[in-house]
């Protein structure tokens, strides 16, 4: 007799956490709700991997920095942690190699436990079969943001999309179904991207808070309050701050921008 | 060296509260934020008032539940308070009288209250004892300013027919003042341009603009959590637990009250078909 199991999923969330906001933390637990709604998946982990100050973006706080509020906001949180990999990393990483990273991480770690794991018959079940599988989790925006010139390869997004998936929860305006729809990659992959509808208008966005922090302005509510303490506490998000990198090429511009069948790979 | 005057002011949020959600914890934040900017005010004290369960909205679990769960969402600030005398009323009170009670409770222990600074930056300032061009339209001379801090939905509410008395309208803002959040899709200004009563008194009306938009409605996260899904990071930490503890909202208390008639409109339309 068959038994239709869950397929387990961590979600991945890539980005700056500059700083991380009830926003941010929110897309997760939309996530969890939308994927568990579909009666198929069980969302057993979820990961926030801040970006490497080798990104280069305006006004980006010191890894150090971003990576500590995110520990404070998520103290509470039973299932999602922060992972400093990518920001260790000597370079800006692409979210595909962030991905596999992650994915055979999880994979080892999983085979690690199962290790002493028999069934009746001696065996051990199939990692393939029980592995978690990792998706992106990402906004509505990001979906765009494969669309900018020389900000990703085509075959890592056909990586992230096609062997990995998306979880894209929709924001304000923007419609994920029509950048699918516009992107023939993504068109071809649309089975393995996941839409959540936010219906709530939060639009908390890490710009505003730091726009509002320059000005003396309050965030409370919008972000935890130790995340609120730490930044004061450190002086952090000032003019000066958002001045940071003014003026330099984002990271992977620099490092895309090679001539076509050279490897990029290690 | 400029002349400050500045008028003490008090923030009350008359609502449902059902329940309380991090976007009314907000309105209080931008509004203190916008009226200290001004330069004119210095926001002292919020204060929080669910309304009576007599209101009778569609939904309304008990007042002893909003109180609790406000007062766990309050416990870290230190100037958002609960007052629980509305929701201790036996019948449902119009806006006008709670904001009436409020103000004279305010003034009866002026001599007695310590001035709360909440200003983060703790400037020096001159409390200006005499009338001062913003706060003519209360009559007394000194103790802080009571303002009414709503969404532009509660100001828009005043157009709903047998809603508003005319005469609360004109009360609360010409003689205390409107602090008013705007949520989008709501033009508060046009709204207020449109009307001749509420233009006449267009200076008490604050409108602040919410420009992180946040429209964590209280219905959204009643629906939300009657459909087990999360409410993390729309409401505090300290509320979702009481709820789940409590077992708040459902289906089975979301239809209470579906069959009753909203107090206010039960009260001015029977006034207004028997005069």
């Amino acid at each position: 007799m068959m038994v239709t199991r869950r397929v387990p999923l961590v979600l991945l969330a890539c980005g700056s956490f500059n700083p991380i906001t009830n926003q941010h933390m929110r897309l997760f637990e939309l996530a969890r709700d939308h994927l568990h709604g579909t009666g198929q998946y069980q969302v057993v982990g979820g990961i926030v991997s801040p970006v490497s100050d080798s990104y280069g973006k305006q006004g980006l706080a010191l890894a150090k920095h971003r990576i500590a509020m995110a520990k404070l906001a998520l103290q509470t949180s039973s299932w999602v942690t922060v992972d400093e990999w990518e920001s260790q990393q000597p370079d800006w990483t692409e979210t595909v190699e962030t991905m596999r990273y992650h994915s055979g991480r999880i994979l080892k770690e999983l085979g690690r436990k199962l290790g002493t794991h028999r069934d009746p018959d001696g065996n051990t079940p199939p990692l393939s079969s029980v592995s978690p599988q990792l998706k992106l989790l990402c906004g509505a925006d990001f979906l765009n943001s494969f669309k900018v010139p020389g900000l990703w390869l085509d075959e890592h997004v056909e990586e992230v999309v096609g062997r990995f998936g998306l979880v894209c929860v929709s924001r304000g305006n923007l419609q994920p179904e029509r950048a699918v729809h516009e992107s023939d990659l993504l068109h071809r992959h649309r089975h393995n991207i996941f839409l959540v509808k936010e219906w709530v208008r939060n639009e908390t966005s890490a710009t505003e808070v730091r726009r509002a922090l320059r000005r003396g302005l309050s965030v409370k509510y919008l972000v935890p309050d130790s995340v609120i303490d730490y930044i004061h506490q450190h002086n952090l998000y000032t003019e000066d701050s958002e001045r940071r990198n003014e003026g330099t090429l984002l990271r992977p511009l620099i490092k895309q921008a090679q001539p076509p069948g050279k490897s990029l790979d290690d | 060296m400029p002349n400050h005057k500045v008028t003490e002011v008090v923030l009350l949020a008359c609502g449902s509260f059902n329940p309380i959600t991090n976007m009314h914890l907000r309105m209080f934040e931008l509004a203190r934020d916008h009226l200290h900017d001004t330069g004119q005010y210095n926001v002292v004290k919020g204060i929080i008032s669910p309304v009576g369960d007599a209101y009778k909205k569609k939904g309304l679990i008990e007042a002893s539940h909003r109180l609790e769960m406000a007062r766990l969402a309050t416990a870290n600030s230190d100037w958002i308070t609960v007052d629980d005398w509305e929701s201790l009323q036996p019948e449902w009170l119009e806006t006008a009288k709670v904001v009436r009670h409020h103000y004279e409770e305010l003034h009866a222990e002026d001599h007695n209250k310590d001035d709360v600074d909440t200003v983060k930056h703790g400037k020096k300032r001159r409390i200006d004892e005499n009338h001062s061009e913003s706060s003519r339209h209360q009559k007394r001379k000194d103790g802080p300013q009571l303002m009414l801090l709503c969404g532009a939905d509660v100001l828009e509410s005043f157009a709903v027919p047998n809603l508003w008395k005319q005469e609360d309208i004109a009360e609360i803002v010409g003689f205390y003042g409107l602090v008013c959040i705007t949520r989008s899709g709501s033009d508060p200004y046009k709204f207020i341009q449109q009307s001749d009563d509420l233009w006449t008194h267009h200076k008490n009306i604050h409108v602040v603009h919410e420009w992180i938009t946040n429209e964590i409605s209280a219905t959204h996260v009643r629906r939300a959590l009657r459909r087990g899904h999360s409410v993390r990071y729309l409401v505090p930490e300290n509320v979702i637990d009481y709820i789940r503890e409590q077992r708040l909202y459902s289906a089975e208390s979301e239809r209470k009250n579906s069959d009753i008639v909203l107090a206010p409109l039960q009260r001015y339309t029977r006034a207004s078909s028997s005069s």
